[in-house]
């Protein structure tokens, strides 16, 4: 058989690598700042940079900047060598990568102005999410084409797990963006209320599981044993846990909604998937560190291994605690707590932070020719980093624990211990303080890979091309009859693609087309009614704001919940909830039924200064609500867009709701004036009171019409 | 107000965990009865495909 002579593309690599080093400063810088925020609330200075603003940009900048650059720089690699070919087209890769950077600048420069669809982890609005799924298929389209043209027969597991990442995260991000702009930088989304929170979390959990977790699967199965010089440990286990991971992956997000208004089913579904999950991603951790066996002595020499064996027991460590997590008592203790922030940063420092950098460390010194310009800095990279680590998560454990033990006590007289939400969180002080020296840990410790990759860099020239052999595949079939239908697929990209659809589709579909069919079953709760053009316009400042990355709007149906805060939440409270804002954090008290609870003039002051109504609240001053002018010039097409997805506001409303909105505008300066509050009728904290006033007030009304 | 009661006016709607058990069941069953029989070679040649000697890279450090 003729050999053929071509390349592997070094160039698209290096340049993934360089954006995943930049993009993972910057996340993290962000991330520093948001956690320093919590101890020092003077950082939130000016709108852009206030909390509910910066999370969602340290959020996506980690997953999709610094994590997604991550993935493409190892797929690039990798792939190339697994097909025994160049990527597919090199204008296509330009594309790739130039269009994603772009996406992420995007993303930059339109979060911290409020411009986002307040749905965690989905928060682009529209015209990024569509540059999304643009370059997305690129990357696929790309992925494909090598496959297709590849001289190796069969598909090593690590390219299943890539197509099967592809497959999935089109499908996640196409079904979970669905929405209907109303400018060019808002939208509102089609599904409501509880509709809306499972699609959110069925896209945020598998966000997780196929952005996070499956494509560096694939690069643990590729780059582990070429940084241990040793195959996998067990073939036949990683092919099981390749199926099994995907199969149960897909069915978990309810378990982010317990004891929510989603249907109970739906809940169970989710907790019994979650727990199975413990098996296949178990399996992979084991597969992971046994392919080490035999090779611990070098563990302790190459500092790619050590960063990689600890990146491996992260991820062990993360999975058995979110099976844990899904267990309904567990998760009342965890859920709304910092826990759920501490197990998540072992997942992403730890699992994506040092398998990203055990490549980096692998792969730059290889594609610059040259040695590591320090092992010793690398060293010290390590420890920083398993220290931040530590610093980071033990410390938010802790408060996770400390806050659900204050939130749940009672006294003898059965009363809440400590009935003021605030000293729950002045408690946790130390522990945020302790947790940002983590992060400061953590970031020098990337700081010094910077430089010691740049020093690398310097040192050496980079192989754009890469010259390599192989003989093409003949055309002939190798297969025989009575073969194995796994062998088959094996060496079949596109089947595999489409089987992996059909699993991944099977999961999403039987979790969702019931909870949809129950729109027209849903219990409409008389008294619930659209919001007033005031309030909409309230809502969609709350949402601007990000304050649903503190304040949940969910009372669960537990007595410490409901002593709290009042009579649980219902599904039917939240049909007209485009998106839905139950949040996943309480940093804050919960606002389901704030409504009423304040006169209007608490509001207005504590927007102005929260530690005037509330001393020791570490909110963000809001003062700009109560200077910056509500545009009403939006609120025609926003009504409109309402009727659209089904609010039934009456025909023609859009063309008076502005009178409506002014109506109730004034009603409210009045209010404000007889508390001697001397404000304009037309300032934004006008529609963000009216807003908060609403919540829970149509339950309240109900029960008023039931008793009387 | 218990969500067990619109459940309930889903028709058929006990069908959808017992379809999904019995797929996630008799998928399972086939893969590892397959992972568990399939020939050493293949598996041993499956495994290798990363250390395969094409390129220039394994020469190096």
């Amino acid at each position: 058989m003729e050999v053929e002579n071509f390349s592997y593309d070094n160039k698209i690599v290096k340049q993934f690598a360089f954006a995943t080093i930049l993009w993972g400063l910057v996340g993290m810088l962000v991330g520093l700042w948001v956690a320093l925020q919590f101890v020092y609330p003077w950082l939130n200075v000016i709108p852009q940079t206030t909390f509910g603003r910066l999370r969602p940009l340290h959020t996506n900048a980690v997953i999709f900047a610094f994590v997604g650059n991550g993935i493409f720089m190892g797929v690039y690699y990798s792939l190339q060598r697994l097909c025994k070919a160049r990527m597919f087209n090199d204008t296509l890769s330009k594309i790739h990568f130039w269009g994603w950077q772009l996406i992420i600048v995007a993303a930059a420069l339109t979060l911290p102005f409020g411009i986002t669809s307040g749905k965690e982890y989905a928060e682009l609005e529209w015209p990024i999410d569509i540059a999304i799924a643009i370059v997305w298929l690129v990357f696929g389209w790309n992925m494909f084409g090598t496959i297709l043209k590849r001289r190796e027969r069969h598909l090593y597991v690590g390219i299943w797990f890539y197509i099967a990442t592809f497959v999935t995260v089109t499908l996640l991000h196409v079904v979970n963006s669905i929405e209907l702009p109303v400018s060019l930088f808002k939208s509102y989304p089609v599904y409501a209320g509880v509709q809306d929170a499972l699609v959110q979390w069925w896209y945020g959990h598998n966000a997780v599981a196929f952005f996070l977790t499956t494509p560096y699967l694939g690069l643990m199965y590729y780059f582990i044993p070429k940084a241990a010089e040793r195959p996998v440990y067990s073939y036949r286990l990683s092919i099981i846990h390749f199926w099994a991971l995907i199969f149960l992956y897909i069915w978990a997000g309810p378990h982010h909604l317990l004891y929510t208004a989603l249907p109970d089913w739906a809940q169970s579904l989710g907790v019994v998937f979650s727990f199975m999950l413990i098996a296949p991603s178990w399996g992979g951790m084991i597969n992971g560190l046994l392919t080490l066996r035999g090779a611990w002595d070098k563990v302790r020499e190459d500092v790619v291994l050590k960063f990689m064996v600890v990146a491996i027991t992260a991820y062990g460590m993360a999975t058995f605690e979110g099976p844990m997590l899904s267990l309904k008592k567990i998760n009342a203790v965890a859920h709304f707590t910092d826990w759920i922030v501490a197990h998540v940063h072992v997942g992403a420092l730890g699992w994506n932070g040092f398998l990203t950098f055990g490549i980096l460390y692998w792969l730059i010194p290889r594609i610059y020719r040259t040695p590591l310009y320090s092992k010793k800095l690398a060293n010290v990279h390590f420890w920083l980093g398993s220290l931040g680590i530590l610093f980071y998560a033990v410390p938010l454990y802790w408060a996770g624990f400390t806050q659900y033990l204050m939130w749940q006590e009672f006294t003898a007289e059965g009363f809440l211990k400590y009935p003021n939400f605030l000293e729950t969180v002045t408690q946790l002080m130390p522990m945020y303080a302790m947790r940002a020296i983590g992060g400061v840990l953590y970031l020098s410790g990337f700081i010094i890979m910077a430089y010691n990759i740049i020093k690398t860099v310097k040192a050496g020239s980079l192989l754009e091309n890469e010259a390599a052999q192989a003989a093409p595949l003949s055309n002939e079939e190798d297969g025989h009859k009575g073969e194995h239908w796994h062998r088959w697929i094996e060496r079949r990209p596109v089947q595999l693609m489409l089987l992996s659809l059909v699993v991944v589709i099977i999961g999403g579909a039987v979790e969702m087309i019931p909870t949809f069919m129950i729109k027209s079953n849903i219990p409409t709760i008389a008294s619930v009614k659209p919001y007033t053009p005031l309030e909409l316009q309230g809502r969609d400042i709350y949402v601007r704001e990000g304050c649903y990355t503190c304040h949940s709007q969910m009372v669960r149906p537990l007595r410490f919940d409901t002593e709290r805060y009042g009579e649980y939440s219902k599904a039917g409270e939240f049909v007209y909830d485009h998106p839905f804002q139950w949040g996943s954090k309480r940093t804050g008290p919960d606002l389901a039924r704030v409504g009423g609870k304040y006169p209007h003039s608490w509001h207005y002051n504590h927007m102005l200064d929260p530690t005037s109504m509330s001393p020791g609240s570490i909110m963000p001053q809001y003062a700009f609500l109560l200077d910056d002018a509500l545009d009403t010039t939006t609120t025609a097409v926003k009504i409109r867009a309402m009727q659209t997805l089904g609010v039934p506001y009456p025909e023609g409303y859009d063309k008076i709701a502005n009178k409506e909105l002014m109506k109730q505008a004034n009603e409210i300066t009045e209010s404000l004036k007889k508390d001697g509050v001397e404000t304009a009728n037309d300032r934004e904290i006008i529609a963000v009171i009216a807003y908060l006033q609403r919540l829970g007030h149509d339950i309240k009304a109900s029960h008023n019409t039931t008793n009387k | 107000m218990k969500f067990i009661h619109y459940l309930e006016s889903i028709s058929g709607i006990a069908i959808y965990p017992m379809i999904s058990l019995s797929l996630f069941f008799l998928f399972f069953v086939a893969l590892t009865i397959w992972a568990l029989t399939v020939n050493k070679e293949h598996i041993n040649e499956m495994k290798n495909i990363p250390f395969e000697k094409s390129n220039s890279n394994e020469l190096f450090i």
